[in-house]
């Protein structure tokens, strides 16, 4: 037992360090294809949105729609700190410490979010996060500063597939944690009942809280990667568009789900690719999917399952999520 | 900047204009969340086809102004009670969420839908002939007479049924209590069904004048007109049709206001922060009622 316990224990370091080890390679080798090199830097980065995002609206049931606005902020403020600020001196350290830096940017804006949320929920706060996504992408269009309507531009390519590993291990290691645990409990049950979790004696507030930092926090990390992979962001393509992309790729691999969540992102990034033939007309088939997918199968891929080796021993036992939704 | 009489005249005829249409798609966010209590994303983009098939009726059957908006009307009154046959009636009992998101997906389809058939944005071509009466300092174009006209009879037809019409009784009672409805005798689908018809019979006409108004239109146009005209229906109460109308209109003052002192970028900010801090304050609008939740 000892050893199954302490082979546990270096299991996460260990992956991590052969992940990156092998992405580096993957990357510095010809082995792989550039384009599918890249389209897996697009699974990664859309797995850490869709997962950010699994946390608010499937573990705890609150409806945002409005995840881009996170990624933007990420993104624009990671962008200056690497074009700005460091312009002249870019160490390899620079680039990581400016993701967590719009990551935390973001989860500040989080706040914004948080706390309208103690009284309004439901769609009331759909529209809350909605016009907050609203309010920064016309603040953005007015700055020139940060380039106006026309984007910003100059940012050097610092994403790679090593970043791209080791921040979506993160935020895969970080919220199966974060679930698990006991504010992670809280979280649930705020989804199931809020009236029955505050009589539990859930503090509702804190763990509401929490959970839009933490969530908002990866997909402003999210959009800093994406904006050093792309070297180009502007306005529009933080819009309601990019939200319900995210919202598309979350309902489709299945709410409340880990394992859907890399589902979702995956299949839904992978597809795109595949129909790029089809030109615009993928565009067309993909929300049909989804209308499809909410009629017949309206929990996702996966829905409110989980893959075996994501649940922590104890738990196994405990039918944690098997409710409504 | 002149503020004098004539000129706040002139603003106010503008408001007139922008606040009617406005409420017109408002309207039929409200009824539809009134009797389903589901925001009704794909509205704004049958707006957007209303806009897209008056073109087609004026440019391909070289129709009149009337008949093409008639045309319009019937064609989004198809596409309207589609959607809901299709895609919301077979999630009328799952949970809300789902029919939400199917709500999104079924207006993501239509622009995706509309630009793969016109990746370029469309003029509309001179239908009505824009004259312009000057009155003092005022001037009055046909379009705008025409917009407010149209736009207030059909709010004026549309309050009337709701508050004079057995379909109108019906409508409010569903949006009572949509459990008790069926026990009355109502019949719950066709009334639902006459709701998304009504609702996309305005945001097609709201379409027509649009694009009279402002005549290039692109496939997109639906998502933010579509958003304002919601945060109409917000402001107003949603659920409440003549709130509905009154939001439309304080949202149109807001932006006209917002764009005779400060640069026109600044109109989405502003009205989109008003929507923030009303529902932070006043979640259930100027007109609506709060309903607390039984345990």
């Amino acid at each position: 037992m000892k050893v199954v316990a302490s082979a546990k224990k270096l299991a996460v370091p260990a992956i991590l360090l052969v992940g990156c080890a092998l992405s580096c390679s993957v990357s510095n080798s010809n082995l792989v294809d550039r384009y599918v090199e890249l389209v897996v830097m697009y699974v990664g980065i859309n797995f850490i949105l869709t997962l950010s995002l699994n946390l608010v609206n499937g573990y705890m049931g609150e409806f945002s729609v409005g995840h881009a606005v996170f990624m933007a902020i990420g993104a624009y403020t990671s962008a200056i700190i690497t074009v700005k600020v460091f312009s002249l001196s870019l160490g390899p350290w620079i680039f990581p410490l400016a993701v967590l830096t719009g990551g935390m940017a973001s989860a500040l804006a989080g706040l914004l979010v948080a706390i309208p949320s103690f009284k309004i929920r439901g769609d009331y706060l759909a529209i809350v996060t909605l016009a907050f996504n609203m309010i920064v992408k016309s603040i953005i269009e007015n700055v020139d500063f940060l380039g106006g309507p026309r984007g910003y531009l100059g940012i050097a390519k610092l994403t790679s597939l090593v970043w791209v590993f080791f921040f979506s291990f993160m935020a895969l290691w970080v919220i199966r944690n974060f679930v698990y645990s006991n504010y992670g409990r809280g979280v649930v049950s705020i989804r199931e009942d809020e009236t029955a979790a505050i009589i539990m004696g859930v503090d509702t507030k804190k763990v509401k809280i929490m959970t839009f930092m933490l969530s908002s926090f990866f997909a402003g990390v999210a959009g800093a990667l994406y904006a050093h992979l792309l070297q180009f962001i502007s306005p529009k393509s933080f819009d309601i568009l990019k939200s319900t992309e995210i919202l598309i790729m979350v309902y489709l691999g299945g709410i409340g789900s880990i394992a859907g969540s890399v589902l979702g992102a995956s299949v839904y990034t992978v597809l795109l690719e595949l129909l790029r033939p089809l030109g615009i007309w993928r565009m067309v088939i993909m929300p049909l999917v989804l209308v499809f997918l909410m009629i017949f199968r309206p929990k996702g891929i996966t829905g409110l399952r989980e893959f075996k080796w994501f649940i922590p021993s104890a738990e196994k036992k405990i039918k944690l999520f098997k409710h409504k939704v | 900047m002149r503020l004098g009489l004539s000129y706040l005249i002139q603003q106010f005829l503008n408001i007139l204009q922008l606040g009617s249409l406005y409420a017109l798609i408002a309207i039929g966010y409200t009824m539809v969340y009134g009797v389903l209590s589901l925001i009704n994303f794909a509205h704004g983009d049958v707006f957007m086809l209303g806009a897209f098939i008056f073109f087609l009726a004026a440019l391909w059957l070289k129709l009149p102004f009337i008949p093409a908006l008639i045309v319009t009307v019937c064609v989004t009154v198809c596409v309207g009670v589609l959607i809901e046959r299709l895609a919301y009636r077979p999630l009328r009992n799952a949970p809300k969420m789902s029919a939400v998101i199917t709500a999104l997906g079924v207006g993501v389809f239509l622009e995706n839908f509309t630009l793969a058939l016109s990746p370029y944005p469309q003029h509309i071509p001179e239908i009505v002939k824009n004259r312009a009466w000057v009155m003092g300092q005022v001037t009055v174009s046909s379009i705008q007479t025409i917009i407010i006209a149209i736009s207030v009879t059909l709010m004026v037809i549309l309050d009337f049924l709701v508050r004079k019409t057995r379909f109108g009784m019906a409508l409010r009672a569903i949006s009572w209590d949509i459990s008790a409805v069926p026990l009355m005798g109502i019949p719950v689908n066709r009334i639902i069904s006459q709701t998304f018809a009504l609702g996309a019979a305005l945001g097609g006409a709201a379409g027509v004048m649009y694009s009279l108004a402002y005549p290039v239109i692109d496939p997109y146009m639906g998502i933010m007109i579509g958003w304002k005209a919601f945060i109409s229906a917000v402001v107003g109460g949603i659920g409440n049709v003549r709130g509905a109308m009154t939001g439309g209109f304080i949202l149109g003052t807001v932006e006209i206001a917002v764009t005779m002192f400060l640069p026109s970028t600044y109109r989405d900010i502003v009205a989109f922060t008003l929507l923030f801090v009303l529902l932070i304050f006043r979640p259930h609008g100027i007109f609506g009622t709060a309903r607390s939740v039984k345990l």
